[in-house]
């Protein structure tokens, strides 16, 4: 009984995840910032697992910053929404991909509207024709990226080159995870694990070998904020939010960073280097702050990936420190080189992060 | 007469239901931490149903201090939003033009002509060729160097930049733009977009700052963009 008792209990922290037949909506933050996390993500998916994901370039934003910097009306949201759903119907497909934390909130936050106000979704059917002349069908399955990831860890791990392992030591690699708000927050039992225990980043971690560190401030935001973040006037309460984070952390000397929102990843690094330079603070033992990655990044290092083609030349916080851990055998000289070799030269130094 | 409209918009209807005061979404807000800001005060106040005291909050900064995490939503022990009551106001608060009469809510201009524009006009909501380190200097060096070889890079982690193709930061097809625009023309976007402009241009004369018709280089949109008066802010 007490086993059953537990199963039912766990039931409302699982999600369905479609096992094939993906269509693929990009993200704006992550296509701008980690273009490479989402080669790699269509690379293991067709590459590694043998999945069939339509990349449809007709597909646009789905207006979530507009909508949470609160430029656009609902309907314009619910109305964009509606024609990816119809783009993806027309290609006779019915399981949803985003690759935006944002995104997966809009589509989950539209879905639930139509859910409780059917009259909203008639009006976005009548609203679509009269602007597109589409029609849409509502997705069977409605997942996040990372949620394939996290499906299909165990045959990555089986798969894999290179587990989460300090070579130096053969101890497990500390790992702090970060969720992203709008993965589960709004709608707790959209995401895997809920709000509560969000397990879709740990489970990637633990598979490829990693130790999770549990710390004060591992659900607080990343801050962005949407209009905190984007109006240069009011990126104190972006930076801040980091920063507790960073200050919570640090103790427990993680190796790296996961994120599983584009915007998360690109703050938690960003954010560092700007903390350097203002106040003189890392939060590593040695000056090179602690990497952070998207989970794409960290599935296309464990398969063996090359790190220039995942795009980790592209952060602010160096990742070789994180490459020498683990042991990925690469060339630095590669480090910024374009794809035929030619070298394109070095960036600039920060003045204090050590790069 | 303002608490029925408020009423009316489907969020703050989602938003409130009985609030017990008992600052739970304070003591998550991460707003709350940095601005003299308290999401329980903000439900409380529309709770009260008081036109002069809602008339108050549209036009004042304390709306605009939420970032829309809406880590109030998981931890409300009734259910309620704080997040969504925000964007209730904040929609009301343009809707009536009370916006300007605010330092933080003035900054949906520079919002309309960056983020807004830019997600009809391209497809995105943001794009690298819009972003340089002096609007966000935090790009860090790392961000000049990729620019000033960004084709090699794109090309290097397998984009599209700017190509007829599907990929990353592939230029959107004409047709799918067209259909963007037709429907934030259909949904009442481009109508808002018109109202701020509008609603704008009277503040920008009222306060004798110069404002040109677009972009972002005159000296309001510059103002509203970078100015911040912290004593306001501070807690």
């Amino acid at each position: 009984m007490i086993p059953e008792g537990k199963k039912k209990l766990w039931a409302k922290y699982q999600k369905e995840i479609a096992e094939d037949n993906y269509y693929y909506a990009r993200s704006c933050i992550r296509q701008n910032f980690f273009p490479g996390s989402e080669s790699t993500f269509l690379r293991i998916l067709k590459g590694e697992l043998g999945k069939s994901i339509l990349d449809d370039p007709r597909h646009t934003t789905c207006t979530g910053i507009a909508y949470h910097t609160d430029l656009v009306p609902i309907e314009t949201t619910m109305t964009v929404v509606a024609r990816q759903f119809a783009l993806m119907h027309e290609a006779g497909l019915e399981n949803y991909v985003a690759s935006c934390v944002t995104s997966f909130g809009i589509y989950t936050e539209i879905l639930d509207l139509w859910h409780h106000n059917p009259e909203m979704e008639e009006k976005a059917h009548e609203l679509l024709y009269k602007a597109t002349k589409r029609e849409f069908i509502k997705p069977k399955n409605l997942v996040h990226t990372s949620d394939i990831i996290y499906k299909f860890r165990e045959e990555i791990a089986q798969k894999s080159k290179y587990r989460l392992i300090n070579k130096e030591t053969g101890e497990p690699l500390k790992v702090v995870e970060h969720i992203g708000c709008h993965y589960a927050k709004m709608f707790p039992h959209k995401g895997v694990g809920g709000a509560e225990y969000p397990h879709v980043l740990v489970g990637m971690i633990e598979s490829w070998g990693g130790d999770v560190v549990d710390y004060p401030e591992r659900r607080h935001c990343c801050g962005f904020g949407f209009r905190q973040y984007l109006v240069k006037a009011n990126r104190g309460y972006s930076v801040s939010a980091s920063k507790k984070k960073f200050e919570s952390m640090a103790p427990y000397k993680p190796d790296f960073i996961l994120s599983n929102c584009p915007g998360c990843a690109y703050f938690l690094d960003r954010w560092q280097y700007v903390i350097a330079d203002m106040e003189g603070t890392t939060y590593d033992d040695k000056g090179y702050g602690i990497p952070s990655l998207t989970y794409e990044e960290l599935a296309g290092l464990v398969l063996g990936y090359d790190p220039w083609d995942l795009g980790l030349q592209l952060h602010q916080v160096n990742v070789e420190p994180l490459l020498k851990k683990i042991g990925v055998e690469y060339d630095p000289d590669a480090k910024f080189s374009s794809k035929d070799g030619k070298d394109l030269g070095k960036p600039e130094k920060p003045e204090v992060l050590k790069y | 007469m303002l608490y029925e409209e408020l009423n009316k918009d489907i969020r703050f209807e989602e938003g409130i239901n009985s609030c017990i005061s008992c600052g739970t979404c304070t003591a998550i807000c991460p707003a709350a931490q940095v601005y003299p800001y308290q999401p329980r005060a903000i439900a409380e106040t529309v709770s009260t149903k008081d036109d002069k005291l809602i008339e108050e909050l549209l036009k004042s900064e304390t709306i605009w201090y939420c970032g829309e995490c809406m880590s109030c939503k998981t931890r409300c022990p009734r259910g309620n939003a704080p997040g969504l009551i925000i964007m209730a106001l904040r929609a009301l608060s343009i809707k009536k033009g009370l916006f300007v009469e605010s330092e933080k809510g003035r900054q949906q201009l520079v919002l309309k002509r960056t983020i807004g524009e830019w997600s009809y006009k391209y497809g995105y909501c943001v794009h690298v060729d819009h972003l340089n380190t002096e609007m966000f200097p935090e790009l860090g060096p790392i961000f000049d160097f990729e620019k000033k070889h960004i084709d090699a890079f794109m090309e290097r982690v397998g984009a599209s930049y700017h190509q007829d193709k599907p990929g990353a930061l592939r230029k959107i097809p004409q047709e799918a733009l067209d259909e963007i625009s037709s429907i934030f023309e259909v949904t009442g976007a481009h109508r808002q977009f018109q109202h701020i402009e509008k609603v704008s241009a009277v503040k920008a004369k009222e306060m004798n700052l110069e404002l040109d018709e677009s972009g972002i280089e005159s000296d309001y949109v510059q103002h509203i963009y970078n100015f911040s008066n912290e004593e306001d802010h501070s807690i």
